[in-house]
């Protein structure tokens, strides 16, 4: 594979419910074409393992469930490219945040727990 | 501890689990249907892309007999024959069942559902749903069915980490909710394991993430058997380069065959006909051999540059490609490819499992009240799964549990589960969670080490002194660094405790599939030993893998034959 010394930096939106939000930014092998689901799992294997987000078809874009929020606007995870001018990811803000990026997208009838 | 109680409860809810939820209601029992991801997003199903094979025969004559002889071909002597007939000859009536359920398979202008050819079947007969939109599909089909019915009961985020077995009976299980981090303690008549796929173990694979082979370490941990865990499918053409998003890496099979892409190692040169194989013209060369074929390339120096082989469709002209490929094209040129213009780069990638856990025609294994469904079972596929089996497999199998499940659960009665019977998993977890912040979660990390291990010395290509080297790198990192590792504790929805317990069954699971495989020697279907590459007659038969005390041990047994003059007479057809 090609590597390149490039790295992008990904600012992650933290933060559980019920606490203050806080921002942690992170420095990133860039590569062309990567995805900001790429960068999470980098950072999850190789910087902090304690991050949140929600994933399940890795890169198909067909179980929609690692919807965040990529400079602020809705995308998937999996299909919004790492920008080598630096990314913010954050949770959506119409769910109940849980924690980092994992919001309650569960629909009502598939919880068994009560909220 | 919170405690739920059901007839039949299903461990993962991907086509197979939620067929089986159906079939269980239907039979009269109440059920409980969790998946640890999402219900219907989660698992293997919604990844599908296209093939679903069965003999329904609308595009030219067809009969369930002819695909049997195809699936026991691809299987190389190993199929379970019984699992195999049953597979073949259900799969008509889930598809048209399904259809009922408004799955939309794809019709022609007559009428008649689409069927394609494909690799290693003597006729066209896999239908799909448009465009490369099969699984999403099914997964919507389903999805609507569990919904509607009253006597299933869905949980979503609900991890289930072990089967509770109890006077040699299976009495539920101990899950956990993902988001708290609480114990819940499933009691249930019958248990239906349906999380299979273990693809994630390697580091090419087109799984999704939770295919760490959940399923098969919780069968072994309840003291069932698994079966041919050797053997794991390699998909020869899953995309390499450049870097693509949004779709499938194993999207370009269907194009291949359906508009005849061309397969060209770094020389720009065809090779399949150098490996026995006969590809011109018509594409269908069996997997095991296309991704041997591209190994080999490359191992001569004749790779592409990213290592793998070139797939071009630029001798097609642009409007043939544009009115098959449908919006993919779009998807692609936000991918920067213009197939007119470039060939892609192409390489062998982990697909599917065709081990599993043992069970016997009515999906039941060793453990009264304890099934399994889906590629969760073992033995159906043998040593090579034909394409367009997994799907029929999920409904076919899925039916199948489901209804004999809930006569167990009625026959068994609801089992007990106690608060104790979770205590030695909690002080597991308990030796291993830390508040302090320096403590490194690193189960992430030890998976990737896993995947390297697994894709270098027990992957498409493998030798014994390899295969040893990895198994015992396998038992280093069971006993020292799953061991040692320290997940943090950040809660709600404690990623790192996950990390740890899907390490925990991936490398079980790790275990058996270098162990069995090291202990075949020969070469045959998607097991290929470069050192042996001989099938040896004697060594037609399955390998049995269990667990005995912490230690697994494995058992040479005798293929399951079904009717011998019904598989004569279907050859003769042939």
């Amino acid at each position: 594979m090609t590597v390149s010394n490039k790295t992008a930096k990904v600012t992650i939106i933290r933060g559980a419910k019920g606490q203050k939000t806080y921002e942690e930014s992170f420095d990133v092998p860039f590569e062309e074409g990567a995805s900001i689901l790429d960068a999470l799992t980098w950072i999850r294997s190789h910087r902090d393992s304690s991050i949140a987000f929600r994933y399940s078809c890795v890169n198909a874009n067909a179980c929609k469930e690692c919807m965040v929020l990529v400079n602020n606007k809705v995308d998937y995870a999996c299909t919004a490219r790492l920008e080598e001018t630096g990314v913010t990811v954050g949770p959506l803000k119409n769910k109940r945040l849980i924690r980092d990026l994992v919001t309650d997208i569960v629909p009502p009838k598939e919880r068994f727990l009560d909220v | 501890m919170r405690r739920v109680s059901t007839d039949v409860f299903i461990v993962g809810a991907g086509g197979a689990g939620m067929y089986a939820a159906v079939s269980a209601c239907r039979s009269g029992a109440e059920v409980f249907l969790a998946d640890k991801s999402l219900i219907s997003r989660g698992g293997a199903t919604i990844m599908a892309q296209m093939t679903v094979a069965a003999a329904v025969g609308h595009q030219e004559a067809d009969h369930w007999t002819h695909h049997l002889a195809d699936t026991l071909e691809a299987g190389h002597g190993l199929c379970n024959e019984k699992l195999a007939r049953i597979l073949c000859e259900e799969a008509p009536a889930r598809i048209m069942e399904m259809e009922q359920w408004k799955v939309g398979w794809a019709r022609d202008k007559a009428g008649r559902f689409c069927q394609v050819m494909a690799p290693g079947h003597q006729v066209s007969r896999c239908v799909y749903a448009d465009f490369l939109n099969t699984g999403p599909a099914v997964a919507r089909a389903l999805r609507g069915e569990v919904a509607q019915r009253e006597g299933i009961t869905r949980a979503s985020g609900l991890n289930v980490l072990d089967v509770v077995v109890r006077n040699g009976r299976a009495v539920g299980a101990i899950g956990m909710d993902v988001e708290s981090g609480e114990i819940i303690l499933i009691e249930a008549g019958a248990v239906i394991l349906a999380a299979g796929g273990l693809t994630r173990l390697y580091r090419r694979n087109s799984a999704s993430v939770n295919m760490a082979g959940e399923a098969y370490a919780i069968a072994l941990r309840a003291g069932a058997e698994l079966v041919d865990m050797e053997f794991v499918q390699f998909f020869p053409i899953g995309h390499l380069a450049p870097r693509m998003v949004g779709m499938d890496p194993i999207m370009w099979d269907p194009f291949r065959y359906k508009l005849g892409g061309r397969l060209l190692n770094g020389h720009f040169e065809e090779f399949i006909q150098n490996y026995g194989g006969s590809d011109e013209g018509v594409y269908t060369a069996r997997r095991d051999l296309a991704s041997y074929a591209i190994y080999k390339e490359r191992e001569a120096g004749r790779a592409s540059p990213h290592g793998g082989a070139w797939l071009s469709f630029e001798h097609i002209p642009e409007e043939t490609l544009k009115a098959n490929f449908g919006p993919v094209i779009g998807k692609l040129e936000k991918n920067n490819i213009d197939l007119t213009k470039q060939p892609i780069e192409v390489s062998p990638i982990a697909h599917y499992h065709m081990g599993g856990i043992r069970v016997d025609e009515e999906m039941a294994t060793s453990i009264p009240g304890l099934f399994a469904a889906g590629e969760a079972v073992g033995g159906a596929n043998g040593a090579t799964r034909l394409s367009g089996n997994a799907i029929p497999e999920a409904f076919v199998f899925g039916d199948r549990a489901g209804k004999f499940a809930a006569t167990a659960a009625r026959f068994l009665g609801r089992g007990r589960v106690f608060d104790e019977d979770a205590d030695e998993l909690l002080e597991a977890i308990q030796t291993h969670l830390r508040t302090d912040e320096e403590a490194d979660g690193g189960a992430a990390a030890v998976m990737k080490d896993l995947q390297d291990v697994m894709e270098d010395h027990v992957g498409l290509i493998r030798n014994g002194p390899a295969m040893e080297r990895g198994l015992a790198r396998i038992r280093e990192m069971i006993s020292q660094d799953l061991a040692n590792i320290k997940i943090r504790k950040t809660d709600p929805f404690n990623q790192s405790l996950q990390d740890w317990l899907e390490l925990r069954n991936a490398l079980q699971c790790a275990e058996a599939v270098a162990l069995t495989a090291s202990k075949r020697p020969e070469s045959r279907g998607a097991h290929q030993r470069e050192d042996m590459p001989e099938a040896k007659p004697e060594l037609e038969r399955n390998q049995v893998v269990r667990l005995n005390g912490t230690m697994l041990e494995t058992e040479w047994v005798d293929v399951v034959k079904s009717d011998w003059t019904l598989h004569d007479r279907v050859l003769a057809t042939i």
